[in-house]
This record gives structure tokens, C-alpha cells and sequence, in this order.
């Protein structure tokens, strides 16, 4: 995506790479063989030039590149945010390039909350940077030295009042050299635009129908293009009735390779009618059959794991200590997003383009290198915004059907794909299923004297990987190709041992992550990965050893942490909530906490949850809720509200209804009635308090307190009830369960 | 085959057949980016628009069913420039993340308080109950209403 911040309408955006401007320039510096570069922070260690990130204009404007891209989070307004700080140029004055693999540095996948630390810091210090060499230009030009100079807005002015501006120096000022990250950034003191809440730059398109998402790319004489998926993942197509498709209305080609089928029309109505028709005179051979869903978290815990110790911590555990257990589980949970996920392809000329939302143009474009056979400087792939994605669903997948497509499409012509509704529920990649089990042991006095924790899971990334072919199409092909080899992601910040080693001070503790390496279902990267279930588990069992030692959670929490910031999330959330300690609601209505600092590494989070529990109906509701969050140094602050509000809503919806469905013959939760979502009345409001600290890095908050918030809503359940849900979701036919057992 | 209809206050003919969903001709053949392709079975509320006034799913409505009725797209309540009060508001609360369910809230907030000028928060939530959001922007969503529906003016 190409954004212009001062431009109403992204058309030109969106339409940059086709025959719009390229701007070409080396993305990696010279190094001889042998030499080691020196690390630098963040993302400039991978895109060391410092071209490659912000270039300065005739007309004293910067461009400012970054790998990072919108995902409805507000990233890119952010990302401005610091690189105008540390420029003293005004936001208008940016243009923003993101996501493009021929205009903008490799920062990998927009994820695990990394866009601010990684991307914010290589702008921050290439901002600095940019800046420091304007003022030596400065300085030289006018004959002073550069100390005495002071910028604003693009103008640089001495003592004696005379003045030069960016767009006069810009001709002198040599970026492309290596970045040398040793120019200071501002204090956050001197601080204008950094901390501010600046508008988000995309939304005015968004509630105005202007052309926003890939789903809005209409190029000339593009085509309509529908995929047709087998009816189980491992079915094998046998036949087709070809003829009879391409004798349809408006019908331009088939497209069949090996078990990939897909169609093309001139209007999108019969592309869309084609391949219903096409899936209708398809005849598929059954694949193996899928596990029982009803024993499904004992099938988990049956297959081979490879388990490993990633905390552990000895003490001897005094005598008289009590042992408490508790085992919790986590479904297979979907992405969900609101609008389908959509590409747009033209193969031209022997190359292939592609307008994506996948969150990593470049991983992308090495997986269809692959697919397509064709070498990386004939595969572009362009990012421009989908729906919001909340992790790896189905966008980089059907971009490479859609680049299948472009290819059966006859002169060049492009071609539009949006997977149905029935596609994206049936085929994205889950949230993977988790068993997690908790033993602790209680002094005398109600302390936690030690602590044993174990999670099985598969594995939480099946992004797309050099090491095989991650998009779904390529496994379909004549010639299949293979998905690279599941693995865990280490630790500190884990996949599904995310936040699994807890932030308490317990003398003696084991954390034991059981990877299992076998997928009885399709599963990837899901917002927060596996710290939205450990959370759930963690935070939940220390409120049970709470009430086994007869301590308020709140108290009970406090007197195990001792890190101050997390002490200080916990403190302010109480307050603002107007916890009373040793308050017991009952009667079907109850109040919890919960709390965790994202990886371990990132935005603290603690949040109390109100529940009301309807006995008869097993309905359970979340009327109100309330946060506390520290993300370090805020740069965006209704931004980063934003985004914690979003996170608790989410995993409301996430925490009472969300569970894939599936038999043996597949998967079986296909639309919003079989995968039902928080609707509008059932929102809980939300409160959020930041803690904004200067003085600390700056870190991600788009997966901080999700977790935390699941924790909340159990705990208030049983504060609520007397009862304790430790299987995910809670619904009603769960709670009635529960409660009458 | 072509059929006619009537959007935004002026007349189309468009070349497709009289059971082609609205959604496709409004998105493709006028070129309008606001009604949003969710789930085509009337589940989600994305692709909402008004016709006569009232809210209806594009993705389930046939264009040749409209006749003579006044289809209303978002793109007919105002501009980036000059916002309708409910855009405004919508702006201002920065009620939108991914922003994708935003045109169905929106068109389903604007048939609310076309017959309910001051709703309560609860109509307002009732009003949006077919409207799902998966960011988690419902909070910001119904502030954003209830404060369209304080403008003073015609909403």
C-alpha cells in the first residue's frame, strides 16, 4: 500500500504499482564475503541502507518506506508519528510506502505485536538519522556550526535568522549509505507528535465507501475468479464435466491442476454461480477421516509430543503444603474475518503481480517463487488492506490462488479472487486446540510454594516458510509440493508455550511445553498464539489457590508479584474498577481479574470483568469491564486504547461462544450461524486506563489483553456461581453442565 | 440483458441479469466500495444499504426485484469532505479498526435513527444486533451513533 497522508483518496494508492513510479534502489549495502556487519536495533539489521527507509524530496517532503503494514490496527499512522518526530516535518509532509517487495525494506510479517518495537525503532533511528545529515548540510552551507541550529517543520534556521529547508539540501544529501544508528532520537520530553492521538489516516475512506481495501482494486479488464476447495482436506479430485462449466454465462476458462480447481467469469455473479455449479459436477476420492471431535482433547494428548522444559526452578517445598490441580482446555478457534480473504493477479509478460493483505509480502512472494516456479524478480506482491485478519488466515493463501488464476486467464488480463464465506471458515488455518494442566502446592501460610505447569499444543505458525510451501493451493497441485516441517517458536516469547511461564515469583516452579508435531486439523498463527490459553489457565488456577487459601485474587496476586510495573497495572485496575477486597457477589453475579505481560516482553495488561450467570438458560453475560495497560513510551494513545479495548471485546467473543465445529467426514462450522460471534447487545463496555512511561521502550499492545480478559470473565463466573469453567468456550450448554454438576 | 435501477438519486442500466445479487452490480458496475462482500447469505450485515429507506442485505437482494425503489449506498450520505453527521461522528470517535463491518453499521445506524431520532444505548445496540464486528470496535461504534444522534440537524 501507497499512502499519501494529505490524499483523500487512495486510488492512486492502490493502483501505484501498476505502472506507477518504481523507484529503484539497492535494499542491502555492499559487504565483502567473510565480513560480519554489525548488529543494529531492530529492523535496520536486515535493511542496513538508509535509503531503503526515508528519502528526502525536491520539494522538501520525506518518503518513508516501511515492510510493515495496515492490518486495521493504525500502524501506519503511528509508524508516521515517529518517523515525522524525529524529522521535524509534519505528518502531511510524509508519504508512506508499506508492503511492497520491489519500494519497501523486508521486516518479515506484521505480527506478535513486533511493528512498533522493530519497524518504530529502525524509523526512529533512521528519522534521527536523516535529520542529523540535514543539519551538517545545513551547517556547512551556511557556514555555522551544526550545534546552533534549531529545525521546524522541514526549515532550518541559524542564530542570525537566516534559513535553508530540507528541499534546498536535498540534492547534497547523500542516504544512500549504511545506516549507522549512532544519531540520538529526541527525548521523549521534546516530544510533539509522538504521544499525541492523532487521527488514524485510514478511516475516513473506511466510512465514506472510498476505495480502501484490495477488495476495491478494480483494474481494466480484470476478471472474476472462484476457487472450488475438495469437500475434506485430503480428498483427490477424480473428474470434472468441463464442458458443461465453460458453456455457462460469461464463463472465460477452468482451471485445473491436480486437485486445484478454480474458475473464471467475466462479472463476478458467474464466477461465483460457475463454481457452485463447477463443485456440483466435481467427483472427489475421500481422504482419511478426521478425529472425533467429542474426544478430541484426549486424541491430542494421545499423539507423540516432544516436551520441553522451558522454566525451571528448584526450592524444597515445606512440609504440610497442600497440592491443588487443574487441567483446562482450549478449542480450535477461527480467525473469522468479517470479509473473506481477497488477492488480485495479473501474470503479464512472464511476470506475475499481486495485490495482497497477507501480513508478509515477502515470505509470500518466496512461497509463490515456489509454487509458480518462476525466479523473485518476476513475482511482485503489493500489500493493500483487507479485512482485519487477527493472524494468519486465508490471505496468503488465495493469493496464490488468484496468481493460479492469472495464469489460466487469457491476454494478460487480471483477475480478481475473493474466497466465499464457506471457503474462509473451511479452510483457513485454526487457532490450534490446547490441553493445559496446573499443580501447585499451598503453604500453611497461603503461599504458593511450588508450581508445575504443562501445555500441549501444535505448533502456532504455519506462516509461509522458505523451508516448504505453506500456501494451501500447493499441496493440491499435479505436482504437490511439500508444507515445511511444523516447529516450535522459542522462548521468551514462545508459540504455544506463549506467556506459559508465569510472571510470579513461585521459589520452585516447572513449565514443560509439549509440542505435538502431528495436526489433526489445519493450524496457524492466531492473535496472541498460545498466550491467550495459558493466560486463561494461569490466571485461573491462581485464582482457585486464592480461594483454597482463603485470600482475596487481588491481594493474593500482589503478594506474589514483585515486579513494580505489573504490580503497578494490577493497583490501578483495581481501583479504577473500585474492587473491594474479600467482596463475594454470588447470587449470579460476580467480578474477576486477570492479568499478564504479553510474552513476557511486551504491554502489561491487568483487567477485572463483571459476569452475570443466568442459572436456567446457562447464559452467561459481560456487562462491564475495566483495564489497566503499560506499552512503555505511548506513541499513539486513543491508538493504543484501541487496541486494548478491541482485544478484550474480541476475546469476550472468543471466551463464551468461539469453538470450531467438525466430524469425522470435516469441518463442519461454515458460516455465523455454525460459528456464531458477540453481537452488538452483548458487548461488554469497556473501560482502559494507560500508564504512559517515558522512560521505557516502547512496546507492542494489539495481543495484551486477551488473555487476561478470558481470565476475568472465568474467574468472575465463579465468583458468580461457586462453580469453575475450565473448558473453553462457555456456553450454555457448558455452564448448565457445570452447574448442575 | 440489461436492468435498470436507481442509486444514490440517479437512473443506471447495468448488463447484468434480473437475479444478479444488487452487492455485485453496486460494487462492479458502479463502481461503489461501500456495501461490503461478508458472507452472501444475509448473516453478517456488511453490505447493507437502504432501499425505499429501509435497511436490506444487497448480497441476498436481486437488482431486477428493486423496480422503481431508491437504493441508498454510503457513498449517498456524504464525502471524506463533507461527512453526514453519522460519518462525522464515526470519524471523530475513530470508531473503526479494520473497518470492514463499518459500512453496515453505518447504513443500519442511519435507518435506526431515521425512525428513532434519539435512541436509547440499548435501541442503539438493538438496532446494530445484525451488524457483526470482529475487531472489537463495538464500544466506539455506539458512541459513535449516540453521538450522531446529539447532532443537531437532520441525521
Amino acid at each position: 500500500m501507497n499512502t499519501h497522508i494529505s490524499r483523500r483518496d487512495f486510488t492512486a494508492g492502490l493502483g501505484a504499482g501498476l505502472g506507477g513510479i518504481v523507484v529503484a534502489f539497492t535494499l542491502a549495502p555492499d559487504v565483502a564475503v567473510g565480513q560480519q556487519p554489525a548488529a543494529l536495533p531492530g529492523s535496520l539489521n536486515g535493511n542496513r541502507m538508509l535509503d531503503a527507509w526515508i528519502r528526502i524530496g525536491a520539494d522538501g517532503g520525506a518518503t518513508v518506506c516501511t515492510g510493515k503494514v495496515e492490518l486495521g490496527q493504525g500502524i501506519l499512522t503511528a509508524l508516521a508519528q515517529i518517523a515525522a518526530e524525529e524529522l521535524d516535518l509534519p505528518l502531511e509532509r510524509l508519504h508512506m510506502v508499506s508492503g511492497d517487495t520491489e519500494r519497501t525494506p523486508n521486516e518479515g510479517f506484521t505480527s506478535g505485536s513486533q511493528s512498533i518495537e522493530n519497524g518504530g525503532v529502525a524509523l526512529r533511528l533512521a528519522g534521527a538519522e536523516v535529520r542529523a545529515i540535514m543539519l551538517d548540510l545545513a551547517a556547512k552551507r551556511l557556514g555555522v556550526e551544526a550545534a546552533g541550529l534549531a529545525v521546524a517543520d522541514g526549515v532550518i534556521s541559524a542564530a542570525d535568522g537566516r534559513k535553508v529547508t530540507y528541499g534546498e539540501l536535498a540534492r547534497d544529501a547523500d542516504l544512500h549509505r549504511e545506516v549507522t544508528a549512532k544519531a540520538k532520537p529526541k527525548s521523549p520530553t521534546a516530544h510533539r507528535i509522538i504521544g499525541k492521538s492523532i487521527a488514524r489516516f485510514d478511516i475516513p475512506a473506511k466510512v465514506t465507501g472510498g476505495v480502501a481495501y484490495v477488495q476495491d482494486l478494480r483494474l481494466p479488464g480484470m476478471l472474476h475468479g472462484r476457487v472450488v476447495r475438495p469437500p475434506s482436506y485430503a480428498a483427490k479430485l477424480e473428474k470434472i464435466d468441463e464442458a458443461k462449466i465453460k458453456a455457462m454465462p460469461g464463463v472465460v476458462a477452468v482451471a485445473r491442476d491436480g486437485s486445484f480447481l478454480g474458475v473464471i467469469a467475466e462479472r463476478e455473479e458467474q464466477a461465483i454461480r460457475a463454481s457452485v455449479a463447477l463443485s456440483e459436477t466435481a467427483k472427489w476420492a475421500a481422504g482419511p477421516p478426521l478425529p472425533d471431535q467429542a474426544s478430541l482433547y484426549d486424541h491430542l494428548l494421545s499423539l507423540p509430543d516432544d516436551p520441553h522444559v522451558i522454566s525451571e526452578k528448584q526450592a524444597a517445598v515445606p512440609d504440610g503444603a497442600r497440592a491443588i490441580e487443574a487441567t483446562y482446555h482450549r478449542p480450535y478457534t477461527c480467525h473469522a474475518a468479517i470479509g473473506p480473504s481477497c488477492a488480485v493477479a495479473q501474470f503479464k509478460d512472464g511476470k506475475m503481480t499481486v495485490w495482497t493483505h497477507s501480513q508478509g509480502v515477502f515470505p509470500l512472494r518466496g512461497n509463490l517463487v515456489m509454487a509458480l516456479k518462476l525466479p523473485p524478480d518476476k513475482i511482485h506482491c503489493i500489500h493493500a488492506e483487507g479485512s482485519g485478519c487477527y493472524g494468519h488466515n486465508g490471505a496468503d493463501d488465495v493469493a496464490l490462488d488468484a496468481a493460479l488464476l492469472a495464469r489460466a486467464a487469457p491476454g494478460g488480463r487480471p483477475v480478481r479472487l475473493q474466497w466465499m464465506r464457506d471457503d474462509e471458515f473451511g479452510w483457513e488455518p485454526f487457532g490450534p486446540a490446547m490441553v493445559m494442566k496446573a499443580k501447585a502446592a499451598l503453604s500453611a501460610d497461603g503461599r504458593i510454594v511450588d508450581w508445575n505447569y504443562d501445555v500441549w499444543s501444535n505448533t502456532h505458525s504455519t506462516r509461509p516458510d522458505p523451508r516448504g510451501n505453506n500456501l494451501l493451493a500447493s499441496w493440491y497441485l499435479n505436482e504437490p509440493q511439500k508444507p515445511a516441517p511444523p516447529g516450535i517458536i522459542p522462548q521468551p516469547a514462545g508459540g504455544g508455550d506463549r506467556n506459559a511461564v508465569p510472571l510470579y515469583d513461585f521459589p520452585s516452579q516447572r513449565v514443560v511445553n509439549h509440542f505435538i508435531k502431528e495436526m489433526p486439523l489445519r493450524v496457524s498463527a492466531l492473535r496472541t498464539l498460545g498466550a491467550y490459553a495459558n493466560v486463561f489457565a494461569i490466571e485461573s488456577f491462581l485464582d482457585e489457590l486464592a480461594l483454597a487459601a482463603g485470600a482475596d485474587p487481588v491481594a493474593f496476586r500482589l503478594a506474589h508479584l514483585r515486579d513494580p510495573r505489573g504490580r503497578a497495572v494490577i493497583e490501578t485496575v483495581a481501583k479504577k474498577a473500585g474492587w473491594k477486597p474479600g467482596e463475594r457477589s454470588g447470587g449470579g453475579k460476580g467480578r474477576g481479574i486477570g492479568f499478564a505481560k504479553y510474552k513476557t516482553l511486551a504491554t502489561y495488561v491487568a483487567v477485572i470483568a463483571d459476569v452475570e450467570v443466568d442459572a436456567a438458560s446457562g447464559k452467561v453475560s459481560v456487562p462491564r469491564a475495566w483495564a489497566a495497560a503499560d506499552s512503555g513510551l505511548i506513541i499513539n494513545p486513543d491508538g493504543l486504547a484501541n487496541q486494548i479495548e478491541g482485544g478484550i471485546i474480541q476475546s469476550t467473543s472468543w471466551t463464551l461462544h468461539e469453538e470450531v465445529k467438525f466430524d469425522r467426514s470435516g469441518i463442519k462450522s461454515r458460516d455465523w450461524l455454525t460459528y456464531p460471534i458477540l453481537t452488538m447487545p452483548e458487548a461488554p463496555k469497556v473501560e482502559v486506563e494507560l500508564i504512559n512511561r517515558p522512560a521505557e521502550r516502547s512496546v507492542g499492545a494489539g495481543e495484551a489483553s486477551q488473555g487476561p480478559m478470558a481470565a476475568a470473565i472465568a474467574n468472575a463466573f465463579a465468583a458468580a456461581t461457586g462453580k469453575r469453567m475450565r473448558q473453553l468456550p462457555l456456553t450454555p450448554e457448558r455452564v448448565k453442565a457445570v452447574m448442575q454438576g | 440483458m440489461a436492468v435498470s435501477l436507481r442509486v444514490n438519486g440517479a437512473s443506471y442500466g447495468v448488463p447484468a441479469e434480473p437475479d444478479a445479487p444488487l452487492l455485485y452490480v453496486l460494487r462492479n458496475d458502479l463502481k461503489l466500495n461501500g456495501a461490503k462482500f461478508g458472507c452472501g447469505l444475509a448473516q453478517c450485515g456488511a453490505c447493507t444499504v437502504l432501499v425505499d429507506g429501509k435497511p436490506v442485505r444487497s448480497c441476498v437482494t436481486e437488482v431486477g426485484s428493486l423496480g422503481q425503489s431508491d437504493v441508498t449506498t454510503i457513498e449517498g450520505l456524504g464525502t471524506a469532505a463533507t461527512p453526514h453527521p453519522l460519518q462525522r461522528a464515526f470519524m471523530d470517535e475513530q470508531a473503526a479498526q479494520c473497518g470492514y463491518c463499518i459500512n453496515g453499521m453505518i447504513m443500519s445506524a442511519k435507518a435506526l435513527l431515521d425512525q428513532n431520532p434519539h435512541p436509547t444505548e440499548a435501541q442503539v445496540r438493538e438496532g446494530l444486533a445484525g451488524n457483526l464486528c470482529r475487531c472489537g470496535t463495538h464500544g466506539r461504534i455506539i458512541r459513535a451513533v449516540l453521538k450522531a444522534s446529539q447532532a443537531t440537524g437532520r441525521i
